[in-house]
């Protein structure tokens, strides 16, 4: 396939390869913990991005199938006893399935009908787990300890979760490429741009929308199940965190919405942003005013993101950046 | 059970009014100008505050401090208008939503930084009054009744008044009301204000008879969202109307099951609704 030799996907693949192999060599559990939050936004900002870059529909619940995924992969462990990797693709499949059936309903809202139904849906799956007693409630789920034994022990469990998520990141980098330069990708792109005509010129666009919307949800919902195997423990405040929704929008929004590159850099940059706020003693109480006056900066200044304030500055980058 | 049924009806509809006027304030801004006001939770905080504030260290009584709390949220509203909601005014959604998140932040940000998170309460009571096997917090009442006011006020202000004209004449067409002479970037930094004021004082009201957090905004934000929705996007006195359902439910919902399962029947009806009847439950169908 020739997308291979285009330096649009594999400068991205690069990137998460380098950042991914540089706590393995030097085998630093410090280093390997910021890279993992860090993929995992940047994870969790591309998928993101496959319905808010390229359909344009702003998704302000998407933390949804992140929780609910993780909840579905969690009780099969805990309860189920089910190995890691079948846990991760249930977890996945559920958060599909739950978009599947959601995005015949609500993608026929428009603009910010959309996103208030998202957050509706993510607050109603909140409550409902909150009483929901096989999933434990308010207090959650928590792992036997004895489970990572199958694993090697709980040292060696986070090397291996470390890993798993750096190679789900890169196949979801080819999947956004891939989704992008295909026919369904352009079918969603004219989505973006002009719904109405898009469907005069032969666009399917319930189709389509529901098809960006399922796979921008089944990644989320096997991060979920890593993300909470590696924790231990899962509760409902923490797998349905509304805010962390909103702080994936604001990576897409950094890097630069609608491209491959943008979530990669947007991701890292916020977490990265966010570790220094966090550490500097002038930032520290009030981090979250000085990451809210940033955001506002970028949306009032630079609301095409980095990768789209680079193309448009320097046209030579355009064959580089995507 | 039916003598319990009561008591928490009139509860609820009492709580009702002060949601009422809560997201009223959002409705006023999403009608003007098609704006979702995520800074809406943290207003609703700083009014709250605002109360407790001149309660504590003016020695004000909390309904008097109310006209204070009313007069800064109308400026911080037409300061948050001014810096970040003018320039993205006709960009996409997005822009606006995450603009009034930016504030929200900010407004959290400092917050938390000046009051922590652990929770307040304005130590006032009005005592209660008892009618047969009702039971009401008078300071209940009082919120109801300054609700109902607020709302009078507002509607007089909407019909009767030149700039409310001007307001509904921007909400109604914008570029038509521009070409007759109405100074719309004022008239749109007013409404916000007038948005972010109505917040306030719900928030306010709130902070007489619950103890608060500065995160407490952040519930009622969500509550407001499902009752602009009730009473249809853009009506602003259909928000009353849903405030009076959700206060309603939220009273009466406990009686039957545990007080826990209300927020999800709140949402399954906000969404069921949005995708039903978007314009409400009094709008006109599209």
């Amino acid at each position: 396939m020739n997308a291979w030799r285009k330096p649009g996907l594999w400068l991205p693949l690069v990137l998460v390869l380098a950042a991914g192999a540089w706590p393995m060599i030097t085998g630093r559990e410090a280093t390997r913990e910021v890279i993992f939050t860090a993929l995992m936004s940047v994870a969790l900002a591309s998928s993101l991005n496959i319905l808010l870059g390229y359909t344009g529909y702003v998704s302000f619940g998407h933390i949804v199938f992140f929780g609910l995924g993780a909840y579905v992969g969690f009780y099969m462990m805990s309860a189920l006893n089910m190995p890691l990797p079948v846990a991760a693709l249930a977890g996945g499949l559920s958060a599909g399935l739950l978009a599947f059936l959601l995005g015949k309903a609500i993608l026929r809202l428009r603009g910010a009908y959309f996103a208030l139904a998202t957050i509706g849906v993510n607050e109603a799956a909140r409550a409902f787990v909150n009483n929901f007693h096989p999933f434990g409630g308010p207090i959650g789920m928590r792992l036997n300890f004895r489970f990572y034994d199958a694993y090697g022990g709980a040292a060696t469990a986070l090397w291996t979760t470390f890993a798993i998520l750096v190679g789900l990141t890169l196949v979801l980098l080819v999947v956004s490429y891939l989704v992008k330069y295909s026919k369904f990708g352009l079918s969603l792109l004219a989505i973006r741009e002009n719904e109405d005509a898009a469907q005069v010129m032969g666009v399917v666009a319930p189709n389509a929308k529901t098809w960006a919307y399922v796979i921008s949800a089944i990644f989320p919902g096997i991060i979920g199940v890593l993300f909470f195997f590696k924790n231990g423990n899962i509760e409902p405040t923490d797998a349905f965190r509304l805010h962390l929704s909103i702080e994936t929008i604001v990576m897409v929004m950094l890097g630069g919405q609608g491209t491959v590159l943008g979530p990669i850099l947007g991701g890292a940059g916020y977490q990265r942003l966010r570790g220094t706020l966090l550490v500097t003693p002038l930032f520290k109480d009030i981090q979250l005013t000085v990451a809210g006056i940033l955001l506002l900066a970028i949306i009032l200044f630079v609301p095409a993101g980095i990768v789209g304030w680079l193309r448009g500055r320097f046209p030579m980058l355009r064959r580089v950046l995507e | 059970m039916a003598e319990m049924l009561l008591p928490s009806l009139v509860d609820g509809l009492l709580l009702g009014f002060v949601f009422g006027i809560a997201a009223m304030g959002l409705s006023l801004i999403w009608g003007v100008m098609n704006v979702i006001n995520l800074s809406h939770g943290p207003i609703i905080a700083l009014g709250m505050f605002g109360v407790y504030l001149s309660f504590t260290h003016l020695g004000l009584n909390p309904y008097l401090a109310l006209i204070l709390v009313a007069i800064g949220g109308l400026l911080v509203g037409v300061l948050i208008y001014a810096v970040a909601v003018h320039r993205v005014l006709n960009a996409p959604h997005l822009s606006t939503l995450l603009a009034t998140f930016a504030v929200n932040m900010i407004i959290i940000g400092l917050g938390t930084a000046a009051f922590t998170v652990s929770p307040y309460n304005v130590d006032f009571t009005l005592g209660s009054l008892t009618l047969g096997p009702i039971r009401v917090p008078l300071s209940r009442l009082a919120a109801a009744l300054a609700a109902l006011m607020v709302t009078g006020v507002l509607y007089l202000f909407l019909n009767r008044s030149r700039p409310g004209k001007y307001i509904r004449a921007v909400a109604n067409n914008r570029a038509a009301a521009e070409l007759m002479g109405i100074p719309s970037a004022r008239v749109l930094a007013l409404s916000f204000g007038l948005g972010t004021m109505l917040a306030a004082i719900a928030g306010g009201l709130i902070a007489t008879f619950f103890p608060f957090t500065i995160l407490s905004g952040g519930g009622y934000e969500l509550r407001s969202f499902v009752i602009v929705v009730l009473g249809g996007l853009g009506n602003p006195l259909g928000a009353l109307f849903g405030g009076l359902i959700l206060g309603t439910l939220e009273g009466v919902i406990p009686v039957f099951t545990v007080t826990t399962w209300v927020p999800v029947f709140e949402f399954v009806l906000f969404v069921l609704l949005l995708l039903v009847r978007p314009t409400g439950l009094f709008g006109r169908r599209r």
